[in-house]
């Protein structure tokens, strides 16, 4: 990178917001998904909107690929610069503009802070669900562009089921504005759309509105213990057949029971095959009533044991074993790679004894736990990637765990995004017609193919 | 300097436990330094992500790196909070010794650590001379507070509000202790620590009551030597060795049962990092240095839990409001956070209230604060707002460095807040 160019940089967004040096460039080369790093050309802080749209219009001119960033947090390889250039980092748009109690949105900068966002929302006695497990640093502007999802899918949805609009800059810099404040809106385009999962690979997120919702006004948390895997999956497919629609619906696989209760010694089951987390809320007397159901459902189709939270501290008690679940799968050993292949409910038995028969076959360590309610598993290997030949086999198991996901009909990422790491993956989930179709968007939206180039689609 | 082979065999075990860190990125969240610069390379991740990329020489820039690293409060927030447990802080001061041996110390640093840590007498009598002609350099600022804004020593500490040196330091006050054991039926060697001999005497003395009244017998030997925390923060691996050496002849003599010291960094330093280094102790002093380590213990925790002081259960109302800021040595490292609380409610005189962010960081982070003056005092005037944000007139802690940032910092904005340590306020209760 030439010293004119860093400084137009610097003439835009203030010498102090652009990073030049080896060390500060190396520490924005990966993110949280087990991937090679690439060290970026120059890093680029903005502050304003008006300086967020300039850099992305001098990128553009200098055909220059713009990587953007909010916390780096995710697990797919989105926010790596893999063809170098600038990574723009949008953490310093961290305003929350607007929260609107009456009307029920907020207007939010990218970069403010997910778990930050949430809190100030229940502040003003709203609610903002989507709770990615990143969310304590995640940013905003990366829910959307990767469509993060989080433990309330099932009841709630995920980011995407809460954006009303996003205003965001096109490769020319030029402000697109698209979906509005109010809960209906059918102008033109849906265009926020193009930026819900695009990776920032169709423009770069300026302001997102967001929907809010009234908080639930009780909840009610229970466990159930089961012998064998099956049971545990015809209990979720029995709350749900029975009009029951838990907030969260979470499941534990044996190996992760072993090293959560290694961990913890909270006292958890380690001969149980699997382990249900449950989540009823909504009106007190509705949640009374689902919370005796789903204790009747699971012990008729043969708990071991089943408990319902009586306390605020028995409640967080049930969570804080799900809590360490990544945590003690983490600890076992150097690598963590954590997967989020997704299959439709009914398909989880079948999923997870392939899982297993994948993790024998290639001798690697497995432990899965995840969003039983909606499918979204966590296949997590546990490994060294410094050795080589480990690694490959975790690499050929990952491969057998998508092809097993994708012949149930499943998907090859619930929440995690495709990034980098899945792009090979897309057609064969797809079609060939369908990247071919997301080419042409792409090519006709950035000629230059700057923006995130290489993410999704490999364009 | 250092031996070539072991710095490989360090940087070997180094990677062991760098691996463990899967770039999950949950240390932005609690990391004090991140939130005021939002850069990466400030935060742990980014940091071990440099040390990997030294480690196989992807990174050129050696010096850089080394800038970084120490750009770190050293405050153990993102250890606590790592789900995959990485020990961070033992990466990052063993990188500190191993980055420092390739680039060799800075000849300043190298003449403060080895000509003036390791000599505590030359160390002493340098202050004394210092603390006796401060009051021409310096005036008071907040009466209070008693800090001191210098005149003409502002070019080197800036607009610091800068604890006076005590007139009359604890080792002058009182040289050497060997008391009796009594009531309590426990000897004990106190550790002041440099902070409280030199700038906060009165700690000493409010120990000194407590141990009186206890019945515990104290032993207290002339010229103690610095923990060592500051010669391996600032990667200096062999004055450290030379520190552990000097406190292990002069308390390995003596029989007692437990190492008191009214610093949370020291007790830490004892406790948790001189076990991390045994390695590198020569065999003559390792078994000795590990039994002191052993014994260490914050004095919060002695008082509370080993001689039995009864405190109520409820707090009382109606006092002096009072606040209290956890220090990160003794929250986040060794877990003592009830005990100083406990303290705190023994005294009716003072009503609690707990402030917001409590066991945030400070920002002072020891050398720190010297280097990155301006990062460590947007970090302490966040603690600061949350102080005065309780309402409290009286802050008290379990460390003398957090005594000291906190000083400064409500001393700048003239808030009229004591800042008191939590055995002070016990000690007021004894007759």
């Amino acid at each position: 990178m030439n010293d004119a160019l860093i400084k137009e940089f610097e003439a835009i967004v203030g010498k102090e917001n652009v990073m030049h040096a080896e060390a500060d460039r190396q520490a924005y080369s990966y993110d949280a998904a087990v991937l090679e790093p690439v060290v970026p050309d120059l890093v680029v802080r903005p502050t304003t909107s008006e300086a967020l749209g300039k850099t992305v219009r001098l990128c553009n001119e200098n055909a220059l690929p713009i990587t953007p960033r909010g916390a780096g947090t995710n697990l797919s390889g989105g926010t790596i610069p893999g063809r170098k250039g600038v990574v723009l980092l949008t953490n310093s748009l961290n305003k929350i503009i607007e929260i609107n109690e009456q009307d029920m949105y907020a207007v939010v900068q990218p970069g403010v802070v997910t778990a930050k966002f949430a809190a100030e929302v229940a502040r003003r006695g709203l609610f903002y669900p989507p709770d990615p497990g990143s969310q304590a640093v995640s940013t905003l502007g990366g829910n959307v562009a990767e469509n993060a999802g989080g433990l309330r899918g099932l009841k709630y949805g995920v980011t995407k089921d809460y954006v009303m609009g996003v205003d965001f800059f096109d490769v020319n810099g030029e402000l697109v504005k698209a979906g509005s404040r109010t809960v209906k809106c059918v102008t033109g385009f849906n265009l926020s759309a193009l930026q819900v999962a695009g990776e920032g690979s169709l423009g770069v997120i300026n302001e997102i509105i967001f929907k809010l919702v009234p908080p639930p006004a009780a909840n009610k948390a229970m466990m159930a213990v089961f012998d064998s895997i099956d049971k545990a999956s015809e209990t979720v497919a029995a709350i749900i057949a029975g009009k029951i629609v838990p907030c969260t619906l979470e499941l534990m696989d044996k190996k992760t029971i072993e090293l959560v209760e290694a961990f913890t010694k909270a006292g958890l089951p380690t001969d149980a095959a699997a382990i249900l987390l449950i989540e009823v809320d909504g009106h007190p007397a509705q949640v009374a009533d689902e919370a005796e159901k789903v204790v009747e459902i699971a012990r008729r189709i043969g708990a071991i044991d089943v408990r319902a939270a009586s306390s605020d501290a028995e409640r967080n008690k049930i969570w804080e074993a799900r809590r360490a679940a990544l945590p003690a799968l983490a600890r076992a050993r150097p690598t963590t790679v954590l997967e989020d292949a997704t299959v439709p409910r009914s398909q989880i038995p079948t999923m997870i004894r392939a899982i297993n028969r994948i993790a024998e076959k290639y001798n690697v360590t497995i432990g899965t736990f995840g969003h039983a309610g909606d499918g979204n598993l966590h296949p997590t290997i546990l490994c060294d990637r410094r050795d080589k030949e480990e690694f490959k086999r975790v690499e050929d198991a990952v491969d057998e765990i998508f092809e097993v996901a994708l012949s149930l009909k499943g998907t090859l990422s619930g929440e995690h995004g495709i990034g980098l790491a899945k792009a090979k993956w897309l057609e064969k989930e797809t079609s060939p017609a369908t990247i071919a179709y997301a080419k042409k968007i792409k090519a006709a939206i950035d000629p230059k193919g700057i923006l995130n180039p290489g993410k999704i689609i490999g364009a | 300097m250092a031996d070539l082979q072991k710095l490989a065999t360090m940087l070997q075990e180094l990677d062991d436990q760098m691996a463990a860190c899967m770039k999950c990125g949950m240390c932005q969240g609690v990391c004090p330094v991140f939130a005021e610069t939002m850069a990466e390379a400030d935060v742990t991740r980014g940091k071990i992500a440099l040390l990997e990329n030294l480690a196989h020489e992807l990174v050129v820039d050696a010096e850089g790196v080394k800038d970084k690293l120490n750009k770190c409060l050293l405050c153990g927030s993102c250890a606590a909070n790592c789900p995959s447990g990485v020990r961070i802080m033992d990466i990052f001061l063993k990188a500190r010794c191993i980055v420092n041996g390739y680039l060799g110390l800075s000849p300043a640093k190298k003449a403060i650590l080895r000509g003036m840590l390791t000599r505590p007498k030359l160390f002493n009598a340098l202050l004394d001379t210092a603390g006796k002609f401060q009051g021409l350099v310096t005036s008071k600022a907040d009466e209070i507070v008693g800090t001191s804004c210098s005149r003409l020593m502002s070019p080197i500490i800036g607009e610091r509000h800068f604890k006076p040196l005590a007139k009359e330091p604890l080792h002058a006050a009182v040289p050497s202790l060997d008391t009796a054991v009594g009531a309590s039926g426990l000897k004990i060697a106190f550790y002041p620590g440099c902070a409280v001999d030199k700038f906060f005497p009165q700690v000493g003395h409010a120990a000194f009551k407590i141990f009186r009244h206890h019945g515990v017998g104290v032993f207290m030997p002339e010229g103690q030597a610095c923990c060592g925390l500051p010669s391996l923060a600032s990667g200096d691996m062999e004055s450290f060795l030379r520190l552990v050496e000097l406190n292990v002849k002069l308390f390995g003599q003596m029989p007692f049962d437990y190492l008191v010291t009214p610093c949370g960094s020291c007790t830490a330093a004892f406790k948790e990092v001189w076990p991390k280094f045994a390695a590198e102790m020569p065999s003559a002093i390792r078994h000795a240095a590990m039994t002191l380590a052993d014994k260490a213990i914050d004095i919060n925790a002695f008082i509370v839990d080993k001689l039995g002081v009864e405190v109520p259960t409820e707090a009382p109302k109606g006092g002096t409001p009072l606040t209290y800021h956890d220090p990160c040595h003794l929250d986040k490292s060794l877990h003592v956070t009830a005990q100083p609380r406990a303290l705190l409610r023994s005294n009716p005189n003072y009503e609690f209230r707990e402030m917001s962010e409590h066991n945030r960081c400070c920002g002072c982070g020891g050398s720190f604060n010297l280097y990155h003056y301006d990062v460590s005092k947007k970090i302490g005037e966040r603690k600061r707002e949350n102080i005065v944000a309780s309402g409290a007139k009286v802050v008290a802690t379990g460390c003398p460095a957090c005594m000291l940032q906190i000083s400064d910092m409500l001393s700048q904005a003239g808030d009229g807040i004591a800042v008191k340590h939590a055995i002070e306020i016990y000690a007021e209760t004894l007759g």
